[in-house]
């Protein structure tokens, strides 16, 4: 049986990408972000997963308004990133894996979540960027599943429905007959608003309550409604709906091994967090 | 960014909050043609096809009016209030060779260095 060893979260601000094409991760004003992920390195080279699933948000490059899922799984052999508009570089193709999909898709169908299933799905700077981030020379090897959650037009899912898609997708991959490890992984936020007079808000303080959140109470977040979680994260920090997704994944015991929170990134609050699941079965024995 | 608080459907229960359009069903269809449009900045050719006849792409999306005036003046607060959606009008941003501190600091009516300085005057909250 397939194994859930962690979650990982990280932002994926379209402007990381020109930074790791223009080598800036040293430069003083990326530093402070791309160090975070010395601690997340090591633990993957550790822990060797054999997959991950990424839950993310789409920003217009394969979805439009004119067919906007809640949620989606892709359930494609290979996933391919494209022109997104705003000039960031364009990433080589990601490996998928079919068996791995179309398990999760078949599992969340039967927990009565009803996704849109993609066989063919161009991936943005939502899932590349994070992909490039943690697994470095093995991001485009490594097979992946991407689900969507739709962060983009109201009404929007809530954190204790994102929540409990996760407890489905973890429930899939424990359920999955292959003996291997996946790692699980929510991008987007922290905090930020890219639109209105209220443009460039940050809320350090609710930042710090979503991170705790991932290993110590998540009501302190799935209670909170959309409304609510707009006011609080700023327009695009909704996207912590990724990181409580993926939070949900972890079926174990979950403890922190990492964090890191800096900002500005762009005009966001950045946010890095690595999570050990120990599976209860595992731990009793 | 009144547009919407009082149309069926926008989650009439909620206050507003402060210069934070909500994204939902009154705007996505106010503003559809724009954002459509916009997504089509994915694009080269169609970005490329934009800049030589800004006008004439604007309509060949069929935008009103008033969409079409608020993109030749740059109005990202009324392109916002015309039914923009953020992530689309990034695109647009891209085109203009905007980034987003400079988006920041033109609905905010800060100088750049101003929003710059706001983003990190967070760090204290």
């Amino acid at each position: 049986m397939a194994r859930i060893v962690g979650g990982l979260a990280t932002s994926h601000v379209p402007s990381i990408g020109g930074a790791m094409a223009k080598g800036l991760q040293k430069d003083p004003y990326w530093a402070p972000f791309f160090d975070g992920f010395a601690a997340t390195h090591r633990w993957l080279d550790d822990v060797k997963p054999d997959a991950a699933v990424v839950i993310y948000n789409d920003h217009g490059l394969n979805f439009f308004l004119d067919k906007m899922p809640t949620f989606a799984v892709g359930a494609a052999p290979q996933y391919c990133n494209s022109d997104e508009g705003w000039g960031i570089p364009v990433l080589a193709p990601f490996r998928g894996d079919t068996k791995l999909s179309w398990h999760i898709i078949e599992t969340l169908v039967g927990a009565e979540f009803d996704p849109v299933t993609c066989q063919e799905m161009l991936v943005d700077h939502a899932f590349s960027i994070p992909m490039e981030l943690f697994f470095r020379d093995k991001a485009h090897s490594l097979p992946a599943v991407p689900v969507v959650v739709n962060t983009v037009q109201h009404p929007l899912p809530s954190l204790a429905r994102c929540f409990k898609l996760g407890q489905a997708i973890g429930r899939a991959i424990e359920s999955y007959p292959e003996d291997i490890k996946v790692v699980v992984i929510g991008t987007g936020g922290l905090s930020h608003q890219l639109e209105g007079e209220r443009a460039g808000f940050i809320n350090t303080k609710f930042d710090k309550v979503c991170m705790d959140a991932m290993s110590g109470d998540i009501s302190q977040l799935t209670r909170i409604n959309q409304h609510d979680l707009v006011e609080l994260s700023g327009s695009q920090g909704v996207e912590v709906m990724n990181w409580v997704a993926m939070r949900g994944a972890l079926t174990g015991e979950v403890r922190e091994l990492h964090r890191n929170y800096h900002l500005p990134i762009s005009n966001t609050a950045s946010g890095i967090m690595l999570l050990e699941n120990r599976p209860r079965l595992a731990q009793a024995a | 960014m009144n547009d919407g608080a009082t149309t069926t459907g926008q989650g009439n229960a909620h206050a507003e909050i402060f210069g934070t359009p909500i994204f939902g069903p009154a705007l996505a269809q106010k503003g559809y043609a724009l954002n459509k449009m916009c997504f089509s900045f994915n694009d080269a050719a169609n970005r490329a096809e934009f800049v030589k006849n800004e006008a004439g792409y604007c309509a060949k999306y069929g935008l009103t009016v008033e969409q079409t005036e608020a993109m030749a003046a740059r109005d990202i607060l009324r392109l916002l209030a015309c039914g923009g959606n953020a992530y689309y009008l990034a695109k647009f941003a891209g085109i203009l060779g905007l980034n987003m501190q400079d988006i920041g600091a033109l609905q905010t009516g800060m100088t750049v260095e101003q929003f710059k300085a706001k983003l990190l005057a967070a760090r204290d909250n």
